[in-house]
């Protein structure tokens, strides 16, 4: 009897445990979630006001400027653009006119403060995000000319 | 023409592993005998038109056949000839080739190493064998063509892509293809005993070198990867939570899980469904990864665009596998029984816990891995997973099989008391926290991040010892020489594994805790204090190479005075895709890495003048020295002649 007890105890401590556990990994995972936005959507205000997200499209053609290791760049989705800044070192495929996806946070002053630049790994490829960055601002350019028509 | 004999061979081996597969299945659903004889012919000669069609592209690649698409879109007649025989395995449908290539050398092994099984289960896993070729064989010939010629023959082709032509894409990928097909025939073992109705110790013993050679092959690659990424990548990092890189991880978790589960089953007859159901599990997330992989869902160095029907199929294929893999688990798992009973604290209990513990880790990092994909699947925008989820989590549900480690093989089989255990256990509790402590007061810097990993590290190394300690205890008489080589290399092995590990925590609590990172700006002749070392930068020298240009950094490091090392970063143009590349130049030393890399010229100052970043790395080669240990522990487990197989009698 006694053994029993302590058998149904311990598994009821174990599923406790992995309750606890799976509530755990499912909070950190919630607030790991990076969330993909266009320009035109930042503009928009769709994107949170605290904490990381992702923008993506095109760096703009002569927009980029370095002051040491500081850079500054607009990124476009060909509809609408947003500054960016970055500190460090550009991955080697970073160029104007390129695709090129941005992790971190928006500042009051509306300036994206990147912590992270990812460019595409060869030539022939673009960021799947910046593509559909790229999509997106196609049908709002769309919906936007057929507004003007009516 | 040879191309085309390339083609046909791929074609005839479709028919001759139909062969393979059918005629042995339908021997045993019939209980015809004669059935059996095909099995091992028809795998040879299925396995050597493989090998053939393999030979036949690599030679394309080596007379720079471009008039074959995939040779004209990987290669490039300057590329050095290494690279071109390496940039078979560079592309989509190269690489797909390369997977069924491997899985035939693995046939191969099975009909010559498996030998002395008996005929019956032999043929039946040949046969399992044989539908994967099958599946695999489909997949090239309908969708991914390697052979596929063109109509208007380029002068040159378009190159690999720089950041592949490196000695690591010479060794990165064949090590983890032998690693990711290899669970195949863990895989195949377990149906064959699914379907033959036979699952006892002698199967596990014939399984687990099996197993444990793709799980050394897997570690080893995994790990050559990881160190190939942390210098060609530029930006130092050796781990980044990569969905490709997860892909591999995943089998790697569930392969270890595998190699314990199977001790208990071979040694005690225990845990038979279990194991049988985690060989199945490491097979399909092999094939997950191979999906995740090469399906074009990802954005990766791994990933090459691909169309949408190639994805479809291998997701179908995956599929099939793993939903008829498991419900011939459900119909035949309880024929097999779970074997034999165990107590709530005994060794059993202790590696079922580690299974439960790496089991959940490896569902964390598919959560992790798979939710992005499905959510863009689905059309809801699009989302990442950050890596410190993975950091946190995975450390979180680690610990504790870590601090399991340390007991399992110090415990009684069958049943084992916490007296017992705390008695053997108590000074190597202290020792390691002490040492947790003391490492960190030398470092300058002490974290709850530190104190963990160190004691993690600290706790395996003493049980390590502990466990030498009562095997020695244990054998009465003789001296230490003879009592030593009386352990035999499965324990040897498992004990140099388990060291390995925590050689590897040492490191890369080292490196998280104590990294150092620097970016500058820094003009000709100009020289920096970084970390107590003094960098002077000489300039630039113009370099040619075999395919690029560059310009290299001169970095002359000295510390107190005394020359250290001279540092020559690069950035390389390459000259047929017009690519830049930035290589990394490393002082390596097994306490510390220095690590500089160039950024760009900056334009507008004065001339000569870069952005550099400067790396310091503790101990960061202990993550990949502690993954050979565990790579060579588990080769001497291999070893052991337990595992030479001996005539069955039938």
């Amino acid at each position: 009897m006694k053994s029993r007890h302590k058998r149904i105890a311990i598994i009821v401590a174990g599923i406790a445990l992995l309750a606890i556990a799976a509530t755990l990994l499912l909070q950190s995972f919630q607030s790991n979630l990076v969330f993909f936005f266009s320009p035109t959507e930042v503009i928009q205000g769709k994107s949170p006001n605290q904490g990381n997200f992702r923008v993506g499209g095109l760096v703009v053609e002569g927009s980029v400027k370095r002051d040491g290791t500081k850079v500054a760049f607009q990124i476009t989705d060909t509809a609408n653009s947003m500054n960016v800044v970055f500190t460090g070192i550009l991955p080697d495929l970073f160029k104007e006119g390129k695709g090129v996806v941005a992790q971190g946070t928006q500042g009051a002053d509306g300036v994206f403060v990147a912590d992270q630049v990812l460019a595409k790994h060869d030539e022939n490829y673009m960021p799947p995000e910046a593509a559909d960055a790229l999509e997106k601002a196609q049908q709002y350019n769309a919906n936007k000319a057929a507004g003007e028509d009516k | 023409m040879i191309p085309d004999i390339g083609h046909y061979a791929l074609m005839i081996a479709l028919i001759v592993a139909t062969l393979q597969a059918v005629l042995p299945l339908a021997g045993l659903s019939s209980n015809n005998k004669k059935l059996f004889a095909f099995a091992t012919p028809m795998a040879r000669l299925q396995s050597l038109l493989i090998i053939i069609a393999f030979i036949i592209l690599d030679y394309s690649f080596y007379i720079n056949d471009f008039s074959i698409l995939y040779v004209a879109n990987t290669s490039n007649s300057n590329l050095p000839i290494i690279f071109r025989l390496a940039a078979i395995w560079g592309g989509h449908e190269g690489s797909i080739l390369f997977w069924v290539t491997i899985l035939a050398v693995w046939t191969l092994a099975v009909t010559f190493f498996a030998k002395e099984l008996p005929l019956r289960f032999r043929s039946t896993l040949i046969a399992v064998m044989g539908l994967i070729t099958v599946g695999f064989l489909l997949f090239i010939l309908m969708t991914s063509n390697p052979f596929e010629r063109l109509a208007f023959i380029p002068i040159d082709g378009r190159d690999l892509n720089p950041l592949l032509q490196d000695p690591g894409m010479v060794f990165h990928p064949p090590l983890l293809y032998m690693g990711y097909v290899g669970f195949s025939v863990a895989f195949a073992f377990a149906i064959a005993a699914l379907l033959d109705g036979r699952l006892d110790v002698t199967w596990a013993r014939w399984t687990r070198p099996w197993t444990t050679a793709a799980w050394v092959f897997l570690t080893l690659g995994i790990a050559l990867g990881s160190r190939w990424a942390y210098y060609e990548l530029g930006w130092g990092g050796w781990w980044f939570w990569d969905a490709v890189e997860n892909a591999s991880f995943m089998p790697w978790l569930i392969g270890t899980a595998l190699i314990h589960s199977l001790a208990v089953t071979e040694k005690r007859d225990a845990f038979k469904s279990w194991t049988v159901l985690l060989s199945i599990c490491a097979f399909s997330l092999s094939l997950l990864g191979t999906f995740i992989v090469r399906s074009g869902v990802l954005t990766s160095v791994h990933a090459f665009a691909t169309d949408p029907s190639r994805g479809l199929f291998i997701l179908v294929f995956l599929a099939l596998v793993i939903g008829g893999a498991l419900l011939l688990f459900a119909l035949r798992a309880p024929t097999i029984g779970l074997g034999e009973k165990f107590d709530l604290l005994s060794r059993e209990s202790l590696l079922l816990s580690n299974n439960v513990v790496l089991f959940t880790a490896t569902g964390a990092v598919l959560l992790g891995t798979l939710y992005p994909l499905v959510i863009d699947a689905m059309g809801l925008g699009k989302i990442s997973v950050g890596p410190p989820y993975f950091d946190v989590v995975f450390v979180a549900i680690m610990v504790p099989g870590i601090f399991l480690m340390g007991v399992g093989p110090i415990a009684r089989w069958k049943k084992a008391t916490v007296p017992e255990l705390a008695g053997k256990l108590k000074w190597a509790l202290a020792i390691s926290i002490v040492s947790a402590l003391l490492v960190p007061s030398v470092m300058g810097k002490l974290s709850l991040m530190i104190f963990v990993g160190l004691l993690m590290a600290f706790w395996v190394m003493s049980s390590v010892w502990v466990s030498v300690n009562t095997r020695l205890q244990a054998i009465p008489t003789g001296t230490l020489r003879e009592k030593i080589s009386s352990f035999g290399p499965a324990f040897n092995g498992m004990l140099l594994a388990h060291f390995g590990l925590a050689v590897f925590i040492v490191g890369v609590t080292m490196v998280k805790g104590y990294e150092q990172e620097s970016d500058l700006v820094m003009k000709k002749g100009e020289t920096k204090l970084i970390n107590g070392y003094a960098f002077r930068f000489e300039g630039i020298k113009p370099l040619r190479g075999a395919n690029y240009v560059a310009k290299q950094g001169q970095f002359y490091v000295s510390k107190d005075g005394q020359p250290v090392t001279l540092l020559t970063p690069e950035k390389r143009l390459y000259l047929a895709q017009r690519a830049v590349m930035t290589e990394a130049s490393i002082s390596v030393n097994p306490v510390r890495d220095i690590y500089v890399s160039l950024g760009e010229e900056l334009e507008g100052e004065q001339k000569d003048t870069w952005s550099v970043r400067v790396y310091f790395k503790p101990f960061v080669q202990w993550i990949w020295l502690g993954c050979l240990l565990m790579g060579f522990g588990g080769i001497l487990t291999m070893v052991d002649k337990r595992y030479r197989l001996t005539k069955v009698v039938k």
